[in-house]
This record gives C-alpha cells, structure tokens and sequence, in this order.
C-alpha cells in the first residue's frame, strides 16, 4: 500500500504551494479556451496528457466532428424543460472555457446543444434521464447544458451505452440558492472512446453533487471542473470506477476556489482487474488568494485485484492564502487483501463471497454517499457484473452472461 | 465423538528466500469437549500450527496428516475447514473495512449452516452473545475489526466461537492484550461454548491466568516446532515458575 495524507488546514501563506508526485504548474496558468488554433493538437507529451493513450483518441482532436453517433433521449421530470437549440445560443458557454484539446475540439464541432433547464424554485419530482446511446462508429461531438435555476432543486443521470467514439461537453450551471445532483454513467459496451469535458460553475449557497461512474468502453477520459462564482458554494464530487483489461479510465477533476468560504469534497474510489486495465487520476484543487476561509478536501484510492494492472493517482493543491478552514488530500493504492480474504473464508464464508464481500466493502461508503437509489442499485449491479468477470479468471469458470 | 488427529505434522512458511520450514513433527490428538493449553517460547511454531490447520495460503504443509473425525482437513480449502467445524481465533483479527459486523456474522453464519439463520431468532442471539462479552450494540454496524482495540477485537472473536458454535477452536493468544475484567469476560465466553456445544478447544497461551478461568485437560509444551512435554494443568504451574530454559536447552535447539 501507498499512500501519502497531507492536512493543509494550517498551512502557511508562502505563495502558491503545490505538491504533486510531479509538480504539474499552476492550474491558474493553464490555457483556456474557446478557440481551436490556441489549443494545438497534443503530441502526448503534455502534463494534461501524459497518462493517456493519446493515438486512440485522436479521432476526437479533429476540427470537425460528426454529429450523429449518438442519439440523445430526455426523460425529464414533470417540473423540468427540455429543449433543442443551436450552438449559438446565448446560454451556452457560461460555466467556461475550454481546457484541453478535446474541450476545445467538441465546443468548436457541436451544431445543436440539448439544454435541460430546472426552473427558478421549481423542485424536481422525480429523476431526469438523459440517455446517450451509440449507434455510430463517426467520431462526433454532443452538447449538454444542465441549468439549475435559482432555489431550484433536481436530480439529473446522464447515462452512455452502445459502441461510440464521443467528444462531449457538459455543462452545469447552478444559481444561487439551487441544489443540483449530476451523475454520469458511463456504461459503454466495448470498443467506445469517450472524451468529456464538464464544466460547472457554483453560484452563492449552492449546491453541486457531482457524480461520476466509469465501468464500459475502451477510453474514458473526464474532466470535471467546478468553479464558485460566490461565496457560500458548496461542490461534492464523487466518482466511482472499475477497469477490466486493456480498459482506459482517466478522471482529471480540477476545483477552482475564486471566492471566500466554499466547500469542496472529492471522494474517488476505483478498481481494477486484468491485465493493461490502466485508471488515472489526477484531482487539481487550486485555493486563490482571495478564497478566504475555503474549506476542501480530497481524497482517491484504488484497489488492485490482479497484476498486470496499473492505477495513477496525483493529488494536487495549489493554495494561495493562509486564511482556510481546512485543505487536505489522501491518495492510496493498494492491492487487494489476501489476509482480509483469509479471514473471511477461515469463517466458512465461500471465495467468490468473500472477494465480493471486500470489494463491495471497499466502495460502500462511496455507494451510499450518492443518494439517488436507483444509481445506487445499478450500481451494485455493475459491481457484481464486473466481479463476475474477474471471478472467472480466478476461478477458471466461464462469467455468467 | 468428534476428534482432531495431528500425526506428524511438518510446515514450512513462504519466505523471500524460500521456504523455511518450521514445524516438525507435531503429534495432538484432541477429542470433544476437551481443553488442550499449549504453551511455549516466542518464535516456536505455535501459531504456524493455528495457521495451517485453518489452511492459511503461506503455510504448506510438507508432511503428516490432520484429520477431523477423518475426514482429510489438509484436502479441504479455508472455508470448508470452517464448514466442517474448524474455528480459528487469531492472534492478530484482520479489519475488513466496509462490511458490517452484523453483516459479517450473518454471511458467516449461512455459510457454516448451510441455510441463513431465522431473522427474529438471529438478532436475538446476536444481540444477547454481544451482551454476554460486554460488547457495545453499536460495533453490529461497524466495520469488521477496524478501529477496534486490541480488547475488542479478542471479545469479536469469541463473539463467533459463541455464534457460530464450531466442533474444535484454536484460540490464539486471545488473552493477550486482556485486561483482568475482559479476560474474565472472554473466558466466561469460552466456557459458555464448552458447556453449550461440547466444543474441543486449543487454547494457546503465554500465561496461567487465562487457565485459572478456562480449565486445560491437558498441557503441552511447544518448544522448536514440535511438543516436548506433555501433562495435566500441573505442567502449566511449572512452566510459569521455570520458564522454558530446561526445553530449550536440551535436545533441538531454537533456530535463530
Ligand atoms: N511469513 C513468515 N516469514 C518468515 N518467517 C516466519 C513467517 N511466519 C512465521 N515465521 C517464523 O516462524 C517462526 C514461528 O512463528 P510463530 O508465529 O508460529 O511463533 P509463535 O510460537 O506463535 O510465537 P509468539 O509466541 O511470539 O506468538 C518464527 O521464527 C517466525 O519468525
Ligand atoms: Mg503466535
């Protein structure tokens, strides 16, 4: 096991104080935006692209993209609007720029964007679905904004399937007052490559839970980003994860404290089976020197169930005033337990439960910290189904389909 | 009647540099009902012993035989030791982040029954065993052993012995770490299960004072990987007065 915790909360105002296992530069530094020819194609080498498979995702880098690899299907609360517009509508492009050469190719290619609007004080009665499903192998850009208005309270699941090679922008714009859940499944079959930039901004009192669960497709790359426009602003990140061989799972959030007295938290947990099975992340947490009494903290493990795979983890905080609430960060990865799973046959208990038992142990907290149960429930499922996957390796048994 | 037949029992330990071998020749017959104390100097092979009768991957078993009513316990994986009737009380309990002491205890317990307990009757007796060790109702929804203190995870275990009412438990230095109130506790719990379920039990230990609670039959001095003596509760008396220097000193020598 490694593992690195630091606690920030007294940390001395000594300019910009950053650690990582490699110093990245400052995020305040990294280019942003909405034109194509300021963010070049990467060659791989970049600190942004360093663990990716940078040649699969090619296909998403390009200028133009199509826009029918997926077909995009609302079901919206009752007290939720949905519409179809054109990409230059004034509500897009509020939640900011673009950060990466896949951020900047999808906002450039999209020619429509779906917007789902929670009106002002309206509370959600039920979920809103969006569902993204493959259909075409064309690389092709797709647009989503999710606009909580004032005092608005909903929760919304956007969920890819099918076989896609998707460039794809989320927004999320949270008012003052509002209470926003955003979950992203990714449960892509395989061969999809998935390229996502999210962009949040966090108005005065709001409140963003952030939700992402990787388990399908061959590349998967998220950028979530949250930013506070007010003080008051709370942001809670979850994300979830589990590579089966030669899978790409890279997770690079990035949380902007601009403004005084904001909450972030950032809980990510994956795992990981099979030989080439390769997960990243990468959590960028920059404090600003006018971000007074910022209270944040992160925090990543993974776990390890067979050789041959291999999980990233860089934890990076950038803090810019020594007037906080609290700062810290906790990395680990670890490889599973054989004395846990000692421990548990040595009381009767089968292999097979006892390996389920540790990995659903391992995530438990994270599952019930999503609070949208019928998530929840998939979830659980997805986590058997990739048990299955990896008990049949163990065991020499074919997975039940 | 159940028994627990070691014959010459040889195992040695997966290391770094190979495998080390460090029990050699170990011969215990131990039937229901019966207590047998082992005692014997640190590094001597005693909870080597424990591990590989549980089937604890590390250990192999190079020659001998341990059969349990004879049925061939060294053919039978970790779980189906514990589903025949093997308990092992560890030295070290493993924490288990994520799953629930109640949890835990159920799963266990349709394992080694086969069937899952009856609901009501269950939490009834789970609740009642927790009392009897004075373990406090919330460690039900905490996880398995994490955070728990030295004490606690002791009771934990005796907990089980109690719950899931094994044929033969090896208790490894469960009084260790015991102060004088808890290892009355924990060794009321012994009793309890001896007087309920007949079990066979092997109590290793440093110490007499757990044996002024739980009653040996039989003692048996480990020195080197094998039993040098054996007697009745008298050996035990002795060999807190003496100390092992007269094992140690004839015959095999410890290896360093
Ligand atoms: N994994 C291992 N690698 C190397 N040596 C080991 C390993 N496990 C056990 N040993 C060695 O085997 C010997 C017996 O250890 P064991 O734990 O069985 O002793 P013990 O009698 O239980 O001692 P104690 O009274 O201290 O609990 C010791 O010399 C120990 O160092
Ligand atoms: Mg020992």
């Amino acid at each position: 096991m490694t593992a690195t915790t630091t606690d920030h909360s007294r940390a001395v105002a000594d300019g910009a104080h950053s650690h990582g296992l490699v110093p990245a530069g400052s995020r305040a530094e990294r280019v942003t935006s909405f034109d194509l020819a300021d963010i070049p194609v990467p060659s791989g080498r970049e600190e942004e692209w360093r663990f990716s498979p940078v040649a699969r995702l090619q296909p998403l880098f390009a200028e133009t993209l199509a826009s029918d690899g997926v077909t995009v299907t609302v079901e919206a609360a009752p007290e939720v609007k949905v519409e179809t517009v054109a990409r230059d509508d004034a509500r897009l492009g509020k939640a900011g720029k673009p950060g990466d050469r896949t951020a900047v190719s999808a906002w450039n290619a999209v020619t429509e964007a779906t917007v789902v609007t929670v009106p002002a004080e309206a509370v959600a009665s039920d979920v809103t679905s969006v569902r993204i499903d493959g259909v075409s192998k064309d690389a092709t850009a797709q647009h989503l904004l999710v606009h909580a208005e004032r005092h608005s309270e909903a929760v919304v699941v956007i969920d890819h399937r099918g076989d896609a090679l998707l460039n794809q922008t989320v927004e999320v714009v949270v008012e003052d007052g509002a209470q926003l859940t955003v979950v992203s499944v990714q449960d892509w079959a395989d061969g999809a490559v998935h390229a996502a930039a999210h962009r949040s901004t966090v108005g005065r009192d709001a409140r963003l839970k952030h939700v992402v669960v990787t388990f399908g497709g061959d590349v998967v790359r998220i950028t979530p980003d949250a930013t506070f426009t007010a003080p008051g602003g709370e942001v809670e990140m979850v994300g979830l994860y589990f590579a089966d061989a030669d899978q790409h799972q890279e997770h690079r959030l990035f949380v902007d404290h601009g403004v005084p007295s904001c909450k972030s938290r950032v809980t990510y947990k994956g795992a990981l089976q099979g030989s080439g099975a390769h997960t990243v992340w990468v959590g960028d947490v920059l404090i600003q020197a006018e971000a007074e009494d910022t209270d944040t903290y992160e925090l990543n493990r993974n776990l390890v169930l067979t050789d041959g795979a291999r999980a990233d983890s860089v934890p990076n905080l950038e803090i810019e005033t020594g007037e906080i609430a609290g700062a810290g960060h906790a990395s680990a990865t670890g490889r599973f337990d054989d004395e846990q799973l000692f421990y548990l046959m040595a009381r009767g208990i089968p292999e097979t439960d006892a390996r389920r038992l540790v990995v659903r142990g391992f995530f438990a907290e994270l599952i019930d910290e999503i609070g949208v149960a019928s998530v929840e429930e998939r979830l659980l499922a997805s986590i058997e189904a990739e048990l299955e996957k990896s008990m049949s390796v163990i065991t020499g048994a074919p997975a039940a389909e | 009647m159940p028994t627990l037949e070691i014959r010459d029992l040889h195992v040695s330990v997966e290391t770094k540099e190979g495998p080390k071998p460090i029990l050699r020749g170990v011969d215990l017959t131990i039937a229901s009902g019966e207590t047998h104390a082992i005692m014997g100097p640190n590094g001597s092979g005693k909870s080597t012993l424990a591990s590989a009768l549980a089937g604890h991957p590390k250990y192999e078993v190079t020659s001998g035989t341990v059969t349990l009513d004879g049925e061939d316990v060294l053919a039978m994986s970790v779980d189906e030791r514990a589903r025949a009737g093997l308990f092992l009380a560890m030295q070290y309990p493993v924490e288990v982040p994520g799953v629930s002491v109640a949890n835990f205890l159920r799963t266990a317990k349709t394992a080694i029954s086969g069937e899952a307990p009856a609901l009501r009757t269950w939490g009834k007796e789970v609740r009642g065993a927790m009392e009897n060790l004075r373990i406090d109702s919330s460690f039900a929804e905490r996880s398995v052993n994490e955070g728990f203190s030295g004490g606690e995870k002791k009771r934990h275990e005796i907990l089980q012995m109690e719950l899931f009412k094994p044929h033969f438990a090896i208790l490894d230095e469960t009084d260790s770490g015991l102060d004088v109130d808890a290892l009355r506790v924990v060794s009321e719990g012994v009793n309890r299960a001896k007087e309920t379920t007949d079990v066979g039990v092997l109590l290793i230990t440093h110490y007499t004072r757990i044996l002024r609670y739980i009653k040996p039959d039989f003692v048996h001095v480990f020195v080197d990987g094998r039993i040098a003596e054996e007697g009745g509760p008298e050996l035990a008396e002795r060999l807190e007065a003496e100390g092992y220097d007269r094992y140690v000193g004839t015959g095999a020598t410890m290896s360093a």
